[in-house]
């Protein structure tokens, strides 16, 4: 089936079986390669993605849902060549050592700053609920305040 | 660059004996035990400079480094050891995997926390060679002698006159190579021992394809496959006819050891997997309790790994009951790394290329050329960035598997695992159990203490580890990992290792055997500091002799005691507990603060000594730190695999619950302690503590000694 929605500020137009993943179609058919794979029942949040501002776990959203939706995946994080919030402070922090799953918690932090701009340590405990198996935890938690502190001095 | 020769460093091996008395029937087992438990092993691949670094025209320096980045950071540590000799900034210098075909491959691994301790001189050696040879050959291009020439970020200068390195090496077919120039002194060190930022830091930011799953190649199909789903299984038949007719699928493979979808997307690839209709040949029902009986010490083949006296008279002399006996056990753990295993294979023109995360990219090779009976030559593996390793991609059955695929339709085929598949083939951490035996003098000293352990297989039938090798060494190398008590202060002291064979495999995962051995020892000198009424850090100081091994260990404990204000009160169920081990030289200590509410118990900080000689990046060795704590703790609290009629449980994440960011702690301190003038093993070490310390702190919370892993109170 057809199916039409914007990804990353460009609309897209794909032609593929309505129950694919969104994750392959967005890996496979759109080469975007950030959003990874990780479980595909929405256990670990490696896949995870924005879809109208909320965050998704795209393997198990099937691509015949994301019809007319605003979907944004960690390519799109970057605004004009310049690095989001929470990018930068995954830097300062120097989070991230395989690094597989960190665009799916930059995502998710990336929609809970949205929510919440100053969050706690308790709502990061309720809404950071990815996988990491390196074990970053302790550096991603300094980074979420530090993000919330950049993009509060920012907006 | 023609000439070849290698380098005057033949590693001779930097470490540390632990020592004791090894029983042995064979030279060759006492050699591999202290491989095993301590000393460092030196590098097993090509030390040629030309091999590793690659200079532009643009004047950058690429560093082809045959250990891979699996997040450890020693691509990083690798850039930094090289920009020191070669004059350049860190920043001038990209580290990419190199591939099979360009030589340089090594013959060992990477694991076992030995890429930086096997590579800390060889590779400052090399590029201080090759700083040499361009300093000679610009010294011809520009008309001076060598001596004329300076060197400084990558640029040779004599008077006014410069080249870039870029410029010097064009047009230049033949090299000298000169005799293995001095090396810089520790204290004119500019970038070793600097927290300089990873050099992966900004494409793991932005989400760029760098990993195994991410390998795109034009003309790509993908593949999905089929694996036994269940334990000592095999494959009877597979119908495949309705998948077969499914959308998109171009063919279907059928092998011995497995069978290969082939279609157009991935999703498709798996929709006709799940579609075939196999059946399984079970040779023998197997549960977790088989495998919890067979595990068990005084059961299978024993080797003693460390004798110092003769522990069995001091038990047998005077009253049985001052002998302190005590059992523990940990369970089968999964290795749970985020990205699946796969890889993606073009088998065409009798030709093999392989791109996949791998740890053992010579095993690769291997395996590949061998099921498609090509030459090694004709076979290339490309490695790629892993998502997560620990052990698990020490094992790369998924490459032989894609280029099978491959090879049947002639195109390039990217075949991954689901996470069910992940979890039912994983190579587990084994379970284990072991006896402890101690008995206190009428100081309150230790007078004898034995440590027993049964394990299934960590080092044997690995690929890196040949089946032949076995019956010399006869204990298990990986599994005996911190299995030997580094109590040397104690006049006698015994431990052996038990080894039996389960129906599943089981293998490398980070630490090995330190994380089940050392909750075991660590444990049990809790309790004999506990019933000598003496101060658990003083205890152990107490009991550590003599030696350099000893004094590195007494300043780690000390430091971190110190630096965590170790306390024995316990105030308002919140208490604290100490723990440490050494693993390959590097001593490790913990201290963690715990509370129990409700029987949940909930560590909050943990403060960390540990000591690994020169720490090339100090940042980054505070960050396997804390993986190893967060990872171990994960481990120690959380996780463990069920075998139910011979299929293995969970198979996803959640059910196998594994540490999140709530049960993290909030804070780990980390002190590093310069105790060697080298770089000793960082990644795994810093694991070993956490789960005895954790029960310690609970022991003294609750007064309940937890003696399984994971931790539970009842």
């Amino acid at each position: 089936m057809q199916i039409s929605f914007t990804i990353n500020g460009q609309a897209q137009s794909v032609d593929v079986d309505g129950q694919t993943p969104l994750l392959w179609v967005i890996r496979d058919l759109l080469d975007l390669k950030g959003t990874k794979f990780g479980c595909g029942k929405a256990a670990c949040g490696a896949c995870t993605i924005h879809v109208d501002g909320e965050a998704v776990r795209s393997c198990s959203y099937a691509v015949k849902f994301a019809g007319g939706k605003d979907i944004t995946t960690i390519e799109g994080l970057v605004d004009n060549g310049a690095l989001h919030p929470v990018q930068q402070a995954w830097k300062e922090e120097v989070v991230p050592q395989c690094g597989y799953c960190q665009p799916g918690f930059m995502m998710a932090t990336a929609a809970l700053l949205e929510k919440i701009p100053q969050p706690t340590d308790e709502d990061i405990d309720a809404n950071i609920v990815n996988v990491c198996r390196c074990g970053t935890y302790y550096r991603m938690r300094k980074a979420i305040h530090r993000a919330a502190e950049i993009k509060n001095t920012l907006s | 660059m023609k000439r070849r020769k290698f380098l005057k460093y033949a590693g001779a091996g930097i470490g540390l004996i632990v020592g004791g008395v090894y029983l042995t029937r064979h030279s060759w087992r006492r050699a591999i035990f202290e491989m095993g438990e301590s000393a460092i092993l030196p590098y097993q691949g090509d030390l040629s400079p030309q091999i590793w670094f690659q200079i532009t025209p643009e004047n950058q320096i690429i560093l082809h480094s045959s250990k891979v980045e699996m997040g450890q950071g020693s691509f990083t540590s690798l850039a930094q050891l090289a920009a020191e000799e070669l004059e350049v900034e860190v920043e001038n210098i990209k580290v990419i995997h190199a591939e099979t075909a360009s030589g340089n491959v090594d013959g060992m691994s990477t694991g076992g926390s030995l890429t930086i301790p096997s590579l800390f001189q060889p590779i400052r050696e090399m590029a201080a060679t090759t700083r040499e040879m361009l300093r000679q050959k610009a010294a011809d291009k520009l008309g001076v002698t060598a001596s004329a020439i300076t060197l400084s970020n990558g640029v040779a200068s004599a008077g006014n006159e410069s080249l870039t390195y870029g410029e010097i090496v064009q047009d230049v077919t033949e090299w000298e190579l000169p005799e293995t120039p001095p090396l810089k002194d520790a204290k004119d060190f500019k970038y070793i021992g600097k927290p300089v930022p990873r050099v992966d830091l900004h494409d793991k930011v932005v989400g760029a394809p760098m990993f195994g799953i991410d390998v795109e190649v034009p003309d790509m199909l993908h593949g999905s496959v089929v694996r036994p789903d269940r334990v000592d299984a095999k494959l009877k038949s597979c119908d495949s006819s309705a998948a077969e007719n499914m959308p998109g699928v171009i063919k279907i493979v059928k092998e011995d050891d497995f069978v290969g979808v082939i279609a157009e997307t991935h999703f498709q690839a798996e929709m006709a997997r799940k579609a075939l209709k196999v059946e399984w040949d079970v040779n023998q029902t197997w549960n977790l309790a088989d495998v919890v009986a067979m595990t068990k010490v005084g059961q299978g083949d024993a080797v003693v790994i460390q004798k110092e006296g003769n522990t069995d008279n001091v038990f047998d002399d005077g009253e049985a009951d001052d002998v302190i006996t005590m059992e523990f056990d940990s369970p089968i753990g999964a290795h749970a790394q985020i990205e699946p295993n796969g890889a993606t294979a073009l088998v065409k023109d009798g030709k093999a290329t392989v791109w996949l995360s791998t740890q053992v990219p010579a095993v690769t090779l291997n395996e590949v050329s061998a099921r498609l009976g090509m030459d090694k030559e004709n076979v290339n593996v490309i490695p790629k960035y892993l998502g997560g390793g620990f052990g698990r991609r020490l094992h790369t059955p998924n490459a032989v598997q894609a280029a099978v695929m491959s090879q049947a339709v002639g195109r390039p085929v990217k075949s991954f695992f689901d996470r069910k598949q992940e979890f039912q083939n994983d190579t587990f951490r084994p379970p284990t159990h072991h006896v402890m035996r101690g008995k206190l003098d009428a100081d309150g000293n230790i007078a004898a203490i034995e440590h027993s352990f049964s394990s299934g297989d960590v080092a044997f039938n690995s690929a890196i580890f040949p089946a032949a090798a076995r019956p010399i060494i006869g204990a298990d190398v990986g599994a005996i990992r911190g299995g030997a008590i580094q109590y040397r202060g104690v006049p006698n002291v015994k431990a052996t290792s038990w080894h039996v064979d389960l129906p599943f495999a089981t293998s490398w995962w980070r630490s090995l055997g330190l994380l089940a051995n050392t909750f075991a020892i660590e444990s049990f000198m809790d309790e004999l500091a506990i019933k000598a009424e003496r101060n658990a850090v003083d205890f152990r100081i107490a009991h550590l002799g003599e030696g350099e091994a000893s004094t590195r260990m007494v300043n780690v404990m000390k430091a971190c005691a110190e630096k965590a204000g170790y306390s024995e009160e316990v105030v308002n169920g919140r208490g604290m507990g100490f723990a440490a081990s050494v693993d390959a030289g590097s001593p490790c200590a913990h201290v963690v603060e715990v509370s129990v509410e409700d029987n949940e118990i909930k560590v909050h900080k943990v403060t960390v000594g540990f000591d690994c000689g020169i720490a090339v990046n100090p940042d980054q060795v505070k960050a396997q730190v804390e993986g190893c704590v967060i990872m171990g703790m994960s481990a120690s609290m959380f996780e463990k695999m069920d075998l139910r009629d011979n299929q293995l449980f969970p198979t996803i994440y959640g059910p196998y619950q594994m540490a999140l960011m709530r049960d993290a702690p909030k804070e780990i301190d980390t002190v590093l302690i310069q105790g060697a003038d080298f770089a000793g093993p960082v990644g795994e070490p810093p694991l070993g503590p956490i789960g005895a310390a954790i029960g310690n702190a609970v022991r003294r919370i609750t007064g309940q000694r937890l003696t399984s892993l994971p931790l539970k109170l009842a």
